[in-house]
C-alpha cells in the first residue's frame, strides 16, 4: 500500500458550479485510513455535492481530486466503488420490496456457471448476507422479508454492510442519524465507530454536531459551500462545533440583533444558497 | 497503509437489534404472499363455475381450446410481465405483434422470398420497435404510458397505410404457397395430438416461455436487475446497476413476444388483416396485473401472469359453452380484472406485505 502519510482520498481547492449557482468554493479534505472525517453543515452549505463528488457523480469543476495521492477523474460510481470508495445515501439505495439478501447482494451478484447458464448463487449469497449481517450484530429473523419491513436503524446498518462486504476502503455516510430515533442512531453510531477500527476511512457527513463529535477524529464545517472550519478533534471541543454549525459569527449577530430589538423576532434572513443536491 | 484493510467490522455490542419486530413467516404465511396465489384461487373458482354449469366444458377438448386462447395472449403477457416487474408498461404491444405478421408477410411476397427470410425481417423490425420504444423511455424520461401510446398510434397508422402501399387492400395477399411456409407454420401454428385430444403447438411454447422466464426471473442476475429496476429505478442505478439496458432489454422482450405471435397470426391464418390488434395491449396487462403484477413496478411473477391469462381463456371460452351471449365475455374480463386487483391488494395487507 502507499506510506502512512498518504491520505486515502483527498480533495485541492475544488469549485463546484452549477450555471451560476456556486455550490462549493475552494475545498480542502482529507480522508485517512481509520479515521472518521465528520464534514458538518447547514442545509445548502454544500455536503451533498461534496458527496457527489467523491462518489464519482460529479467531477469538480476546478481543483483536484486525488485517491492515493493519485489525480482521478471519475466520470461514474461505478468507476469509483471500483477503487473501494462506497457511498451510503440518505436514501440507501435499498429496493424496499425486494428480500434483504437480493438487496445485499443487488449490482455485484455472486454467479456460477458460464454464459447464457450463469445464475445466481442464492445459497451462498443467502447465507453470507446472513452471517454478514450477524456480524454487524443485527439477527433478522428472516432473510427474505423484504427491506421494507425493516427498522431504519436496520436498514441503514444493512446499507453500511453491503458497502463494508463489498469491499470498501473508504465510506462515505449521508446523514446516516438524520431519519433515526436515538436509540437506532446509537446503533449506527457503533458501526462508525466499528468501521473506523477496522482501518476504513470513513466520511461521516451530518448536521449534528453531537453525532459527529461522539466519533469524529477530524472535523470539516462547511458554510455556504466554503471550508469554515478544519480541526482535528483535539482541537475543537462540543461547544465550540455546536457553535460552528449552528452559524458561528453569523448566529452572534443574528442573537445581537434581536437582543436589540427586543420585538418578536424579524424574519431569519434567508442564506440565499439553493441546494443543488 | 502497513496492514491490509480488512473489510470486517467486528460485532458492536448491540443486542437490542436483535429484538426485531418482524416476525418470522410460517411456510402457509409464506406461500400466501407469493404475488399470484389470488390468481391461483380466481383461477379455481372460475374453473368450477364453469365445469358446474357449462356440459361441454367437462372435455379435454374444451380444456385443449381454453389453453389455447390463453396462450394467445399469454405468450404476449410474458413479455409485457416482464416488462411491467421493470416498471414500465407498453401500449403498442397489441399492434406490435400485427405489425411483426404484416412484416414478414409482404416482405416475403414483394421479394418472393422464403418466408423465412421474411420471418427473419420481421424480427428484426420487432425488435427495432422494441428498441426504439426503451431508447425514447431512457433518452427523454417520459413515462412509459406516453411513449408507447405514441408508438401505439404510429404503428396503426403505418400496419394501414403500408399494406394499402403494398397490396392495395386491408389485408395481406396469401403467402400459402411460398417457399418455407410449411415448415414455419409447423414451428408456429401447428397442432399436435395427446390422447386423442388436439393441442395446439403454442401452448407449448406458451409454458416453455413461462419457465424460461420465470427462471431468469428468479435465477439470474438480469431477473434481480429486472425487480430492482422497477422496484426503484435510482437506487439501481447508485447501486451500479445499468438501467437504462434493462429497460431498453425489456422493450425488446415484449418486441420478441410480439413477433413470436405475430408469426403465430401469420402461419395460422396466412392472411392478416391490417386493423387487428388494437385493444389487446389491454388484455395482456390484465393477464399481468391480475396475476399480481403491480402497476408500479418491482413486484409480481411470470406465473401469475400466466395463470391470469388462463383465466382469460376460460372465461372467453366458458361463455361460449354455457350458452350465453359473446358480448358479456368483455364485461366478464373486467369484472375479473376488478375482483382481481381488490383481492390481490387485501391478500397482500392481509400477510403483511405492503
Amino acid at each position: 500500500m502507499t506510506d502512512q502519510d498518504t491520505p486515502l482520498l483527498e480533495l485541492r481547492g475544488v469549485h463546484r458550479r452549477f450555471g451560476h449557482i456556486r455550490a462549493l468554493t475552494g475545498v480542502d479534505l482529507r480522508v485517512r485510513a481509520g479515521r472518521v472525517t465528520c464534514v458538518l453543515g447547514d442545509n445548502g452549505a454544500g455536503k451533498s455535492t461534496l458527496i457527489k463528488i467523491l462518489a464519482g457523480l460529479y467531477a469538480p469543476t476546478e481543483g483536484e481530486y486525488l485517491v492515493d495521492g493519485a489525480p482521478v477523474a471519475f466520470t461514474s460510481p461505478r468507476q469509483a466503488l471500483d477503487r473501494g470508495i462506497a457511498t451510503v445515501y440518505q436514501d440507501l439505495a435499498l429496493v424496499p420490496l425486494m428480500p434483504v439478501w437480493r438487496n445485499f447482494f443487488l449490482g455485484s451478484e455472486i454467479r456460477r456457471g458460464w454464459g447464457p447458464l450463469s445464475r445466481l448463487d442464492v445459497a451462498r449469497m443467502r447465507s453470507l448476507a446472513d452471517s454478514e449481517l450477524r456480524e454487524m450484530g443485527i439477527a433478522l429473523p428472516d432473510i427474505d422479508a423484504p427491506v421494507g419491513h425493516l427498522s431504519g436503524g436496520q436498514r441503514q446498518v444493512l446499507a453500511i454492510a453491503r458497502a463494508v462486504h463489498l469491499g470498501a476502503r473508504v465510506l462515505i455516510l449521508d446523514e446516516p442519524t438524520a431519519a433515526l430515533g436515538v436509540r437506532q442512531s446509537g446503533v449506527v453510531l457503533r458501526y462508525v465507530d466499528a468501521a473506523r477500527d477496522a482501518g476504513l476511512g470513513v466520511v461521516f457527513v451530518t448536521h449534528n454536531p453531537h453525532h459527529a463529535h461522539l466519533v469524529g477524529d477530524h472535523f470539516t464545517v462547511l458554510t455556504l459551500g466554503g471550508v469554515d472550519v478544519d480541526a482535528p478533534r483535539e482541537r475543537l471541543s462540543p461547544e465550540a462545533l455546536t457553535h460552528h454549525m449552528a452559524g458561528g459569527a453569523e448566529l452572534d449577530a443574528l442573537e445581537h440583533e434581536l437582543r436589540r430589538d427586543q420585538a418578536p423576532p424579524a424574519r431569519p434572513s434567508p442564506d440565499g444558497s439553493p441546494d443543488p443536491g | 497503509m502497513g496492514e491490509t484493510v480488512t473489510p470486517r467490522v467486528p460485532p458492536p455490542a448491540a443486542d437490542e437489534e436483535k429484538t426485531s419486530r418482524v416476525a418470522r413467516r410460517g411456510p402457509l404465511r409464506r406461500f400466501l404472499t407469493r404475488p399470484e396465489v389470488g390468481s391461483l384461487v380466481g383461477a379455481v373458482v372460475v374453473f368450477a363455475v364453469f365445469f358446474a354449469i357449462a356440459e361441454p366444458f367437462r372435455t379435454g377438448a374444451a380444456l385443449a381450446t381454453i389453453l389455447y386462447a390463453g396462450s394467445t395472449i399469454g405468450i404476449m403477457a410474458v413479455g409485457v410481465a416482464l416488462l411491467m416487474i421493470g416498471g414500465e408498461f407498453d401500449l403498442s404491444a397489441g399492434v406490435a405483434v400485427i405489425t411483426s405478421a404484416l412484416a414478414a408477410s409482404m416482405f416475403a411476397w414483394w421479394f418472393s422470398l422464403n418466408v423465412w427470410v421474411g420471418a427473419l425481417f420481421a424480427l428484426a423490425v420487432s425488435l427495432g420497435v422494441g428498441l426504439l420504444n426503451g431508447w425514447i423511455l431512457t433518452r427523454t424520461r417520459l413515462p412509459s404510458f406516453l411513449v408507447t401510446l405514441s408508438m401505439f398510434l404510429m404503428l396503426q397508422g403505418i400496419n394501414i397505410a403500408v399494406t394499402r402501399l403494398v397490396t392495395g387492400g386491408v389485408s395481406t395477399r396469401g403467402i400459402a404457397d411460398m417457399d418455407g411456409f410449411d415448415s414455419a407454420r409447423a414451428v408456429f401454428a401447428s397442432s399436435f395430438s395427446v390422447g386423442g385430444v388436439s393441442v395446439r403447438v403454442t401452448v407449448l411454447w406458451w409454458l416453455l416461455f413461462v419457465a424460461l422466464a420465470t427462471w431468469v426471473l428468479v435465477r439470474t442476475r438480469v431477473g434481480n436487475w429486472i425487480y430492482a429496476v422497477g422496484g426503484d429505478a435510482e437506487s439501481a442505478r447508485a447501486v451500479g446497476v445499468p438501467v437504462t439496458r434493462v429497460k431498453i432489454g425489456l422493450f425488446m422482450t415484449v418486441g420478441f413476444f410480439a413477433w413470436f405471435s405475430g408469426m403465430h397470426l401469420l402461419f395460422a391464418f396466412n392472411t392478416v388483416q391490417s386493423g387487428e390488434g388494437v385493444g389487446n395491449e389491454l388484455l395482456y396487462i390484465m393477464a399481468a396485473v391480475v396475476g399480481g403484477c403491480l402497476l408500479t413496478g418491482g413486484y409480481g411473477t411470470v406465473i401469475g401472469a400466466a395463470i391470469g391469462a388462463f383465466i382469460y381463456g376460460m372465461t372467453r371460452q366458458g361463455i361460449v359453452y354455457a350458452g350465453w351471449d359473446n358480448n358479456l365475455v368483455m364485461f366478464f374480463v373486467g369484472a375479473m380484472l376488478l375482483a382481481a386487483v381488490v383481492i390481490n391488494g387485501w391478500v397482500r395487507t392481509q400477510a403483511g406485505r405492503r
